[in-house]
């Protein structure tokens, strides 16, 4: 038994995917675990609340792209808020006053957050460790004062009662099940470029960099340009997520831009498991239920958020997928 | 073999949580066509828990068992939940009270964003949505809904009140500190108006950055301005940080007035007479006010855990004490199915409790009620716990409130 447990362990890393997953990269842990959350996707809104899952999903996608860069970079971003919260606005301004479809709104939403990235990212990466993640902070809120003032945000108030509308003009999105397919269809569409990234020679690379970036460089990589690419890709994922989110509730509001939005988003992965696949999707999975079901406690909510906070670091250091994966001596 | 093992273990583990997850949301749904549900939905553990939170629900609760609906039938439950002061966690509860759990009624919900979009939910879900601790003017204004009555107080009467009324005692000549975004500005530029209007001055205004911790400055320029009333057109802890480096740079004690544009009674108890004394602020009901007042105070007092109320609590109670009037008046099983004709109801319905006395409720979802002008008490005038406020001005309903063509409201076109 013990020969077959370590045998295995060693083939864990390249054993092939399922067939037909296996062209995903992801190995054969990875495709259980994937197929489990197509399951999940599919049953979850007849057993839950539809619009309750919505947000989730979004949550899960912010908290990816986040992971992308936190987990396979190392670059810590506390600016990311700045990213889902534009991408919010602008999806919601565009689907309310330029009367946009929903996927040209939510398509809107990542390409200010891919415009955003690239300046953000070029300023911040000339800088690591602490520096870089207090200039993305500023830059996070440089950009919520523009939203508190810019008058096309509504202040305080925000953008209000936003029209789901019509997908490509033609299906209606007002029934929380027909959005729940589209939500959960953009979740997927993301996960899977992320992973497909990841993956990838470019993903590799950016792995590289991570571990030892002098001798990154020393390879002869634009270190540079690969981390102002994966910071770029993450923000545009970033707006994505925020966009989808102000169409589900159709409101976008300052919340999303704080900083402390930043700070959640660093939490769902913490929680989740940094630089694992399927560990933002359930630290943020974590995160939101907390929010949602504990609202009914009143003022316990922080304390016993507090109280799983702690649980979590002491006792799952590497995050619920990556001690998963310990436990079951897969990667997840 | 180990594999499989391991792969089951896992999704079993995950199906695991499906069930587990499922079974958090389940609150007994309302069954039968008499029991109604009344959600209340605040903020129970930030900067608003003290002027909504649990007193509001205790308030609620009061209101029910002053309605006497009992006795007619039918049962209403309360629920109630903290929104975080986040629009969507605020949304997604909403949705899932009415979807989910049968809930009829939405009381309460403190900061404008996440009243604006429950207004929305309400509207579209054809409920009923008692704002009292929200004050943006749009829910009587652009966005206004049929679904909606906005009951205790909203930015426009704040400002015509601490504005206009004031200069009526002879306090002539404003300064403002202004917190520099929408909110501050609009605050300003609205009291300026009744200032001028009832014949007063302004003298300048500096705008502070949102979440200032030193005021010095703002209240030296202030202070040579020589204007005997300092406005604070900002909120929360602005606000509470200006009151306080005021009371030690002394501003109060040398006759200039400081009117606070947006506060409650709780405030000044934690803010204590010794910061507060001086201080100038508009509500639409304090507990020591009259008779009925203090009656109403008397029996809601015991379950408030050593809190008062302010007139955001007092206006969930009188806000669902009506809306249970109209219930009775046009059956339980009619007002369940129809929010609008329920809201319909209770603007026609005079409205008549021990908070706000008689008044009544306007075409756009505006409850018009007298507004009064507060001082608040030096030490040793406060005679004993909470009595805080001597009144200064009143300002009648007809003359309060935003005029009903000046909003815009979409439904007094219709």
């Amino acid at each position: 038994m013990a020969g077959q447990a370590t045998a295995f362990t060693a083939t864990a890393q390249q054993s092939p995917g399922l067939p037909g997953l296996a062209a995903l990269g992801f190995n054969r842990a990875q495709s259980i675990a994937f197929l489990l959350l197509l399951g999940l996707l599919l049953v979850g809104p007849f057993v839950l609340y539809p619009v309750f899952l919505m947000k989730l999903l979004c949550f899960a996608l912010f908290a990816c792209a986040f992971n992308l860069l936190i987990g396979y970079v190392g670059l810590l971003s506390f600016g990311h808020a700045m990213f889902f919260g534009m991408g919010g606005y602008v999806t919601a301004h565009a689907a309310k006053v330029w009367g946009l479809t929903p996927e040209l709104a939510i398509l809107a939403g990542g390409a200010v957050g891919a415009v955003l990235g690239v300046v953000a990212g070029w300023i911040a990466i000339r800088r690591q460790g602490i520096y870089f993640a207090m200039i993305t902070l500023a830059l996070a809120q440089m950009i919520f004062f523009v939203c508190l003032q810019a008058p096309f945000t509504g202040g305080e108030d925000g953008i209000q009662s936003v029209p789901r509308g019509a997908l490509l003009g033609v299906f209606s999105l007002a029934q929380d099940m027909s959005l729940y397919w589209v939500v959960a269809a953009v979740f997927l569409a993301g996960f899977l470029l992320i992973n497909r990234i990841i993956h990838s020679p470019f993903g590799q690379v950016l792995t590289a960099i991570r571990e030892n970036e002098p001798r990154a460089i020393s390879l002869g990589y634009r270190v540079d340009d690969y981390k102002l690419m994966a910071f770029t890709l993450s923000a545009t994922l970033a707006g994505i997520a925020g966009g989808t989110k102000a169409l589900v509730f159709g409101i976008a509001t300052l919340t999303d831009v704080y900083w402390a939005m930043s700070g959640e988003v660093v939490l769902m992965t913490l929680v989740g498991g940094l630089g694992t696949v399927f560990g933002p999707v359930l630290g943020a999975a974590v995160i939101v239920s907390m929010q949602n079901y504990l609202a009914e406690f009143g003022a316990w909510v922080t304390v016993i958020q507090g109280c799983i906070f702690v649980a979590c670091v002491l006792a799952f250091r590497a995050g619920i997928a990556g001690q998963l994966g310990r436990w079951l001596r897969v990667r997840l | 073999m180990v594999q499989d093992r391991r792969s089951l273990l896992k999704s079993g583990a995950g199906l695991a949580l499906v069930p587990a997850l499922a079974g958090l949301p389940s609150r007994g749904r309302a069954q039968g066509a008499t029991t109604l549900k009344i959600g209340v939905l605040n903020d129970q553990s930030g900067v608003y828990r003290e002027v909504s939170g649990p007193t509001s629900t205790a308030c609620v609760r009061q209101a029910i068992q002053d309605s006497g609906i009992a006795a007619k039938g039918i049962t209403v439950e309360v629920v109630q939940a903290d929104h975080q002061n986040k629009a969507d966690v605020g949304a997604t509860i909403a949705r899932q009270w009415i979807d989910r759990d049968g809930v009829d009624v939405i009381v309460d919900v403190p900061n404008s964003a996440v009243a604006l979009a429950i207004n929305g939910i309400v509207r579209e879900k054809n409920k009923v949505y008692l704002n009292s601790t929200g004050g943006t003017t749009e829910l009587t204004g652009r966005q206004c809904s049929p679904n909606t009555v906005h009951w205790t107080y909203d930015t426009y009467m704040l400002a015509k009140s601490t504005g206009g009324a004031m200069v009526k005692t002879g306090a002539d000549s404003w300064f403002f500190i202004t917190a520099d975004y929408a909110f501050g500005h609009d605050l300003e530029r609205n009291t300026s108006a009744f200032v001028q209007a009832a014949g007063g001055k302004v003298l300048g205004a500096v705008r502070h950055p949102l979440q200032s911790t030193d005021f010095s400055s703002y209240l030296l320029q202030a202070q040579q301005s020589r204007a005997k009333v300092v406005g604070l057109a900002n909120a929360g802890t602005d606000t509470i940080n200006c009151v306080k480096q005021a009371a030690e740079f002394g501003v109060t004690r040398r006759g200039t007035k400081i009117a606070v544009m947006l506060m409650f009674i709780n405030d000044v108890h934690s803010l204590g007479l010794n910061a507060a004394q001086g201080l100038v602020c508009t509500e639409s009901f304090y507990w020591d006010l009259n008779d009925r007042t203090r009656a109403f105070t008397d029996r809601v007092k015991g379950s408030l855990g050593g809190n008062y109320p302010a007139m955001s609590h007092a206006g969930c109670y009188a806000s669902v004490l009506h809306y249970l009037k109209a219930v009775a008046d046009m059956g339980g099983a009619a007002a369940k199915s129809d929010g609008a004709a329920t809201v319909a109801r209770m603007k026609a319905m005079p409205t008549d409790d021990d908070c706000f006395g008689q008044g009544k409720i306007r075409e756009d979802g505006r409850k018009l009620h007298p507004v009064y002008l507060f001082e608040v008490k030096k030490p040793e005038e406060s005679k004993g716990p909470w009595d805080y406020y001597k009144m200064l001005q009143t300002t009648s309903a007809d003359e309060a409130w935003r005029p009903v063509s000046e909003g815009g409201c979409p439904l007094v076109r219709a």
